[in-house]
C-alpha cells in the first residue's frame, strides 16, 4: 500500500493541513501567492517523512559538536540547531526535528515571491514568515483555571524572531526536567526547538523526592533518549522549590540569551511563570501585568 | 476497529508500520504520531481526524461545528454542537503544550463558552445500584484496594445507593487512601469497572451503565416492587389459579390469602404462618436477613419464612406460588395429608405470571454521577469577579454543562452541580497528583452578560479559530449513552 500524507485545505478554506506520520502541520499564508505557497508546502511535505526516516538511526544517537554525518537537508539542520549544546551534555538531533521540518515547509513556501506573512506550526513549534511591515501578535496563555492571564507579544518584521517553540513534561517528547511548558523565541524555528529542550531540561530540582522519574526506553522503547530518566510525575513543590527550579531553567535560558541562541523565553511551573529576556507586550485593555515587572 | 496498517508482535510490544518511523508501541501506549495505539496487544487508531474522514467517505453528513445564531436565553436547549472543555488544558495538537498562539483575529463573535478543565478536590461520585441483594449496612466503610473511599448511604427504591470521594477521602486520608480514591472516582466517572468491597457487606462490581455484578454474580434485574406491592399488582392474575401466594421480599413479604387484595376478591384463608414480624394483614417485615438469596433475604430455600399451616384452616391438596420481587426465584408447593408443602412442577399459567413479575423488572443498573464544586480559582479563571458567575449561574444567564452534558446545578451557595458521566464522551476525567479530579465545565451565556460579569473580554476568541483546532466531535444529547 502506498502511504500518502493528509494534505488538505482545512474548514474555511484559509489555512492548510498537512500530515503524514508523527507529523503534523498547520500552515496559513496570506499575500497574493497563497496558492502557489501551498503548492510548493505540499510538494515539499511529500515524501519529507521517508526522508528523515532513512537516516532514523544515525538521527537518534548523540549529536557531535565537531562534525555531521547526516546528508539530508533537514537532518543536517537539526543537526545544527543541536550542535551548540552538543558538547555540554547529551542532546540528540530529535531534540529538533520538529522546529527543522517547520522551517523546511517554510522554506519552501517561501518561493513563492508575494507572501505577507506565513507560518507552519507543527505542534507547536513555529517557523514564522513576515514581509517588511508585518507583525504577528502571538500570546502566551496560562492555564484557564489559573488566574486568566495571558502575555501577548508581537513579532515584528524587524524583530530577529522567526522561530517559537515550546517544550515540557507534557509533551510528546520526554523532558529530564519538570517544567510545565518552556517556550522559546529565536532566530529560526530549529533553534528555538532545541534550545526550548535544553531549558526545559534546566527547570529541575535533582534527587526531589515528589519528583517520578523512569527511564525513557521503558516507556517508549526506541526513545532516543534510551534508559535516561524522564520525569512522569511532580508532586506538590513549595513556593521555595519552584522559584528555585525556575531559577536554574532562567540561568541556562539567560546563558543561550548571551550566547545569542536564543531572543527570549517564557518558563511555566506550577503555575507561576518567569520571563528571560521577553520584549515588548501587546495592547491589553484588561488585567494590566506588565511583562517589565516579570523580567528577569 | 480495524486498521489500514499492521503490526509485527515482539514480546508484549508490537511494531507498528504505518509509517516509516516503525515504532516499538508498548501495551497500553501511542506510537510517536498519538494516531496508533497498542490496546491489548492489537493495533488501533486512536485520531479523531479519521473518524471525520471516514464519515466524508462514506456520504455521512457533517454537522458545521458553528452552533448557529445567539442564545436564546432558554436553559433547555439541545444545540447540535457544543465546544466541550475536554482536553482544554492542553492545545492542539495535543503532543506538546503550546502555551503560544498564533492570533489575529478576534472579531465578530456572538457567543462565549468559557471552556476550561475544573480540578475538583470537592468532588465524588454518587453511585445507584440497581438490586435489592443486601451490599451492606447503612454508613458502613466501602472500600477499594482496602482503602476506605466512601460509605453506603441511604438507599433508594430498589437501588443501593453508595457515596463515594470528596474531600475527606482524596486528601484527608493517608497518601495511599487519596491516591485510590482518585482512581476509583476516576475510573469510574470515566465508565470503568471498579470493585468494591463493603465492610460487612459485599463485594460488588460497579461501571456505569452496566449491571451491577455482587460476590462474582451479575445482577439482571431490579424488583418490580415490593413484596406488597406485587401481591397488589399480580393478584387478579393469580385468583383462581392458585390458592395461596407468596412474594418474598427483604423489605416487605406479600401473603395473597391476608393481603387487602386478597381481601377484595374473596380469597380464602390458607392457615399460612409466616415468620418476620406483622406489619398491617398480608404484609410482613424481616421474615429473613437480608442477604444476597431470594428476594435480597438470605435464604435458598424459601419454605424457611414459613411455620407450620394452622390444621384449622388448611387442607391437604391446597396449592402455594412461592416468588421473589424480581420473578428470578420461583417454586410450586402443594400441601400433603399432613399438611406438608410439598414441591411439584410448576403448572403453566402460574409459569407464564412469574415470566409476567420478570418482564415487569427493569434491568438492574449502576448508574454515577458526578459531583463537584467549582470553586474560586476555577471561576477566576471565567471572570474577575468570581461570584458574578455564581449569580449569574443562580439567575439562570449562565448555563453548566459538563463536556457537553446537561447537569443539576444544586441550590444554595456555590456551583455544585451533579452530571451523569454516561452522557460524558469517553475519558473526559483526568487527575492531578494533589490528588483532585480534573473535570471539563463549561458556562454559556451571551456575549454581552460575559461582558457584564467582568469577563476576560480580551481573550474572548472566535469559534471558527478554534473550528481544526480542538477535537471536533458531535454531542448528541441521548440520555444514558455515552457519547
Amino acid at each position: 500500500m502506498k502511504r500518502l500524507p493528509q494534505i488538505a485545505l482545512l474548514p474555511g478554506g484559509k489555512r492548510l493541513h498537512l500530515q503524514d506520520g508523527p507529523i503534523d502541520l498547520i500552515v496559513e499564508a496570506s499575500g497574493s501567492d497563497v496558492r502557489e505557497a501551498y503548492e510548493a508546502a505540499a510538494q515539499r511535505f511529500t515524501g519529507l517523512l521517508d526522508e528523515l526516516c532513512e537516516e532514523l538511526v544515525e538521527l537518534r544517537k548523540a549529536a557531535d559538536a565537531a562534525q555531521c554525518k547526516l546528508k539530508g537537508v533537514v537532518a543536517r539542520r537539526m543537526h545544527a540547531a543541536v550542535a551548540p549544546f552538543a558538547a555540554d551534555g547529551f542532546i540528540t538531533p530529535m531534540a529538533a526535528v520538529a522546529g527543522s521540518v517547520a522551517e523546511e515547509i517554510l522554506g519552501a513556501m517561501l518561493a513563492a515571491p508575494w507572501l505577507d506573512r506565513a507560518y507552519v506550526n507543527n505542534g507547536g513549534d513555529i517557523a514564522l514568515h513576515l514581509a517588511y511591515g508585518e507583525q504577528f501578535t502571538v500570546g502566551l496563555m496560562d492555564r484557564p483555571d489559573s488566574h486568566g492571564l495571558m502575555h501577548t507579544m508581537v513579532v515584528s518584521a524587524d524583530d530577529p524572531i522567526r522561530g517559537i517553540a515550546t517544550s515540557g513534561r507534557h509533551g510528546r517528547s520526554f523532558s529530564l526536567g519538570i517544567a510545565d511548558a518552556v517556550t522559546v523565541l529565536a532566530k529560526t524555528a530549529s533553534q528555538a526547538d532545541a534550545a526550548a529542550t535544553i531549558v526545559a531540561n534546566a527547570v529541575d530540582l535533582p534527587g526531589h523526592p515528589a519528583i517520578v522519574r523512569l527511564p525513557a526506553n521503558e516507556l517508549q522503547p526506541d526513545s532516543d533518549l534510551g534508559a535516561r530518566l524522564v520525569t512522569r510525575e511532580v508532586g506538590a513543590l513549595s513556593e521555595s522549590e519552584i522559584e528555585q527550579a525556575l531559577g536554574a531553567g532562567a540561568d541556562c535560558a539567560r546563558r543561550l540569551l548571551a550566547a545569542g541562541l536564543i531572543e527570549g523565553a517564557a518558563l511555566r511551573l506550577a503555575g507561576e511563570t518567569l520571563l528571560v529576556g521577553a520584549r515588548r507586550t501587546g495592547s491589553r485593555a484588561r488585567h494590566e501585568h506588565p511583562l517589565e515587572v516579570m523580567q528577569v | 476497529m480495524s486498521t489500514e496498517a499492521t503490526a509485527a508482535a515482539i514480546g508484549d510490544k508490537i511494531r507498528c508500520d504505518a509509517c516509516p518511523v516503525m515504532c516499538y508501541i508498548k501495551p497500553g501506549a501511542a506510537g510517536a504520531c498519538d494516531r496508533y495505539a497498542n490496546h491489548d496487544g492489537q493495533l488501533v487508531r486512536v485520531d479523531p481526524h479519521i473518524v471525520l474522514e471516514r464519515t466524508v467517505e462514506r456520504g455521512g453528513r457533517l454537522v458545521p461545528f458553528q452552533a448557529g445564531g445567539d442564545w436564546d436565553g432558554k436553559i433547555v436547549q439541545q444545540p447540535d454542537i457544543f465546544v466541550t472543555a475536554i482536553g482544554a488544558g492542553t492545545t492542539y495538537p495535543d503532543y506538546k503544550p503550546a502555551p503560544f498562539i498564533v492570533s489575529s483575529e478576534i472579531d465578530g463573535v456572538d457567543m462565549v463558552t468559557v471552556v476550561t478543565e475544573g480540578i475538583f478536590s470537592y468532588c465524588g461520585v454518587k453511585v445507584k445500584i440497581d438490586t435489592d441483594r443486601y451490599l451492606g449496612p447503612e454508613t458502613a466503610a466501602v472500600r477499594a484496594e482496602g482503602e476506605t473511599v466512601g460509605h453506603v448511604t441511604t438507599s433508594e427504591y430498589g437501588s443501593q445507593m453508595l457515596s463515594l470521594g470528596g474531600v475527606h477521602h482524596l486528601t484527608g486520608g493517608s497518601k495511599k487512601e487519596g491516591r485510590v480514591t482518585c482512581d476509583t472516582l476516576m475510573d469510574l466517572s470515566n465508565g470503568k469497572p471498579v470493585e468494591l468491597t463493603i465492610d460487612g457487606g459485599a463485594t460488588v462490581v460497579v461501571q456505569a451503565g452496566k449491571a451491577p455484578i455482587v460476590n462474582g454474580v451479575p445482577e439482571e434485574r431490579m424488583r418490580v416492587g415490593c413484596g406488597s406491592a406485587t401481591i397488589g399488582m399480580f393478584a387478579k392474575q393469580w385468583h383462581g389459579k392458585v390458592d395461596e401466594v407468596v412474594v418474598v421480599d427483604d423489605h416487605i413479604t406479600g401473603v395473597l390469602s391476608e393481603h387487602q387484595a386478597g381481601k377484595l376478591l374473596d380469597i380464602a384463608d390458607t392457615g399460612i404462618k409466616m415468620k418476620g414480624r406483622r406489619s398491617t394483614p398480608g404484609r410482613y417485615f424481616q421474615v429473613a436477613e437480608p442477604g444476597t438469596g431470594w428476594g435480597g433475604t438470605k435464604i435458598s430455600d424459601p419454605l424457611s419464612v414459613l411455620g407450620p399451616f394452622d390444621r384449622k384452616e388448611a387442607r391437604p391438596g391446597l396449592t402455594m406460588l412461592m416468588v421473589s420481587t424480581t420473578g428470578e426465584h420461583s417454586a410450586y408447593y402443594v400441601l400433603d395429608e399432613a399438611l406438608r408443602p410439598i414441591e411439584k412442577e410448576m403448572p403453566l399459567d402460574l409459569k407464564l405470571s412469574v415470566e409476567r413479575i420478570q418482564e415487569n423488572c427493569e434491568p438492574a443498573l449502576c448508574t454515577v454521577l458526578f459531583m463537584g464544586g467549582a470553586g474560586g480559582s476555577l471561576r477566576a479563571g471565567v471572570t474577575d469577579n468570581p461570584v458574578r458567575l455564581t449569580r449569574s449561574v443562580k439567575d439562570a444567564l449562565t448555563r453548566v454543562t459538563s463536556g457537553g452534558a446537561p447537569v443539576y446545578v444544586w441550590p444554595g451557595g456555590g456551583i455544585t452541580f451533579m452530571v451523569d458521566v454516561t452522557q460524558m464522551p469517553a475519558g473526559a476525567f483526568g487527575y492531578v497528583p494533589t490528588p483532585a479530579l480534573v473535570a471539563p465545565i463549561e458556562f454559556t451565556m451571551r456575549l454581552a452578560d460575559y461582558a457584564a460579569l467582568g469577563g476576560h473580554m480580551d481573550y474572548v476568541r472566535p469559534l471558527s479559530s478554534l473550528r481544526d483546532s480542538a477535537e471536533v466531535r458531535q454531542m448528541p444529547y441521548m440520555p444514558g449513552r455515552r457519547a
